[in-house]
């Protein structure tokens, strides 16, 4: 019982030295990846979904209410094709 | 009223999220398929206690990460441009999708940050069956992740389960389980991460092919192919399967996308199948009356009505019998599209009475209007069209994007079969021209993968949502510029992520085995 609420107590320690090691001890060529990866998420997070992908119902409209109304005026006045 | 359509934002729009989920796919199934390639073989470790079978574990598992950590959160792409550039389909669609979506993204990353942790750093860390355990749950949730998405795009070929709300314009779900085990949606799920165990095996077997032309690792390549070859030829004939059952799925729910596919403008009783066609370019006539619809062809007789209805003899509708309207083998009446158009336009149009009666607080004049909406929901799509030839898909590129995947997947078949066969006498070390064959078949199994999604998603052309909403309605009125620039900021971004994949994969390979390391 002891030696069960001992290991309870120490896990979040062990948890944390298992990624702390993991990350530590990776190769060059897995670091490359994080950095990649980081860089990725960078560019698709506070560069493209901020500056080019608000979206459009909800930056534009308050409430659902309003989004509806929206939406409905634009199914029920279909366009006319251009080319 | 009626205002003008920008038709290159429509164009622009969809090129965007073709490109965005055409570059995506690249990287989704070979994680698939790769996982529980990496599973398998770590189990025989486990079983045999051999350290070679640790060895190629940990080589494959390399490569897994590699294509993992570049592939990751690319498909969060096209969410963004559903709320952007999609917004009225994202509205109509509803919030059905949202929740499972959000739990899905949730497990994903739990799923990550623990199972895949202890793949990579868990070696020597945690018993060798938690280490075991761990990668099968890496490849169970890599491969259950991509359920919802996939369940998500067979509603939208095959919308079931729901039920339409005029007062928000939104789908409500009606069903759980009609979604989730809609024929189409099961077929679809099975048929793609099928195809991707075919597409991670046939990378097994090129990249092991390589090592034995270069007769280095020949001992490692020699098991990893037998592990590939097994696992592709088994889920191969599985794919086929599924793949087959999907076509029989639209043929009665998306009967345009089938002739398509076909080729069949003009449909017959005891269709004959085209196995080899080259499609007529002399498209003059714009009703498709006349038109010769091959220039040369293959043909078997009879086998497309019994493919498709599992009858020599029974009646396959072409393009043209679609447009003019039908009667199917069970009976059923399929109305002309013109009429199918009045139809649509009735229901638009009580959509709107609907919502001036109730601005009004007309509870009479509301109730008419939501009779005559539901009376005719079914053909809502239609109203938008202004000639009955607009709701055809383009047939070539879905001909031939079906006819390359097919033919590939018989071509893999027999790949798997002679490797197996070459492994077994023992002499695949001397088949030179069978390796480098082996080393082309990468590119060819991606080729395979892209045209399923191009079939899929240009055969169902014009319908973003089958019958009730075309490609033209669920745009975002926007800047068609915005949507052309961050066409070629993704162009870039990806072009750029999938350069790192082929230098890190390629120079990983050159390492070998022997110097692999997490
Ligand atoms: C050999 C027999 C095959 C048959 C009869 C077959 C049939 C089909 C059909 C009918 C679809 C369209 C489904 C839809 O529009 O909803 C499809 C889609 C697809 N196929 Fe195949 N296929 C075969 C082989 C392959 C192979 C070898 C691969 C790849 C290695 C592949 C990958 C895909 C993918 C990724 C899709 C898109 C996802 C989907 O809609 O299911 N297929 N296939």
């Amino acid at each position: 019982m002891n030696n069960v609420l001992n290991r309870l107590v120490k896990l979040p320690k062990t948890i944390w030295e298992f990624y702390y090691e993991g990350f530590r001890n990776q190769s060059k060529w897995s670091r490359q990846l994080w950095l990649i990866i980081l860089i990725k998420l960078f560019v698709m997070f506070f560069i493209l979904k901020l500056l080019f992908f608000p979206n459009f119902l909800k930056t534009k409209y308050d409430s659902d209410q309003e989004r509806s109304d929206y939406v409905i005026d634009q199914l029920t006045n279909p366009k006319k094709s251009i080319k | 009223m009626i205002e003008n359509l920008d038709l290159s934002l429509v164009d622009w729009s969809r090129a965007q999220f073709a490109l965005t989920a055409m570059y995506h796919w690249i990287f989704v199934p070979l994680t698939l398929g790769m996982a529980f390639i990496i599973a398998i073989m770590e189990t025989i470790y486990v079983k045999t206690n051999d350290p070679a079978w640790k060895k190629i574990t940990k080589f494959w598992m390399t490569l897994f990460g590699i294509n993992f950590a570049i592939g990751v959160a690319t498909g969060i792409i096209l969410e963004f441009e559903f709320g952007t550039n999609w917004s009225n389909y994202s509205w109509f669609v509803g919030d059905i999708f949202g929740a499972p979506l959000a739990i899905e993204g949730i497990m994903a990353f739990f799923m990550e940050s623990t199972f895949i942790a202890v793949m990579f750093f868990g070696w020597n860390k945690v018993s060798k069956k938690f280490h075991l355990i761990s990668t099968w749950l890496v490849a169970i949730g890599s491969n259950l992740s991509a359920l919802w998405i996939l369940v998500a795009n067979g509603w939208m070929q095959n919308p079931v389960g729901m039920k339409f709300n005029p007062d928000t314009a939104r789908n409500e779900m009606d069903n759980f389980w009609d979604v989730l085990f809609s024929p189409t949606a099961v077929n679809k799920f099975l048929h793609t991460i099928s195809s991707a165990y075919i597409l991670a095996s046939v990378f097994v077997i090129g990249v092991s092919a390589w090592y034995i032309l270069k007769k280095t690792n020949v001992v490692f390549a020699k098991r990893s192919i037998v592990v590939a070859a097994v696992f592709g030829l088994l889920t191969s004939l599985f794919t086929v399967m599924t793949g087959d059952n999907s076509a029989r799925e639209i043929v009665r729910d998306q009967p345009m996308k089938f002739a398509a596919f076909e080729g069949l403008y003009n449909g017959s009783k005891g269709a004959g199948l085209v196995a080899l066609g080259i499609m007529s370019t002399s498209e003059g006539d714009g009703t498709n009356e006349n038109m010769k619809d091959f220039n040369f062809k293959i043909e078997i007789p009879n086998m497309l009505s019994y493919m498709a209805y599992l009858d020599g003899n029974a009646f396959v509708p072409g393009v043209n019998d679609i447009i003019k309207g039908y009667t199917d083998n069970d009976g059923e009446v399929h109305p002309p599209v013109t009429e199918k158009m009045e139809m649509g336009r009735k229901a638009i149009a009580a959509l709107k009475a609907y919502k001036a009666a109730k601005k009004i607080d007309d509870t009479v004049g509301a109730n008419e209007a939501e009779k005559e909406l539901k009376a005719n929901f079914k053909y809502f799509g239609y109203g938008y069209f202004s000639d009955p030839y607009e709701v055809v898909p383009p047939v070539s590129i879905s001909f031939y994007s079906f006819h390359i995947m097919v033919g590939l997947g018989m071509y893999f078949i027999l790949l798997f079969v002679l490797c197996l066969v070459y492994i077994y006498k023992g002499n695949v070390v001397n088949k030179k021209w069978f390796l480098r064959m082996a080393i082309w078949s990468i590119p060819l199994a991606y080729l395979a993968s892209e045209c399923g999604w191009i079939l899929a998603e240009m055969g169902r052309q014009p319908w973003v949502i089958q019958d009730l909403m075309p490609t033209m309605a669920a745009v975002s009125s926007i800047d068609s510029m915005s949507v052309i620039i961050t066409f070629f900021l993704f162009l870039l971004v990806f072009t750029g992520l999938l350069i790192a994949e082929i230098k890190i994969m390629l120079k990983q390979i050159k390492i070998g085995p022997n110097h692999g390391g997490n």
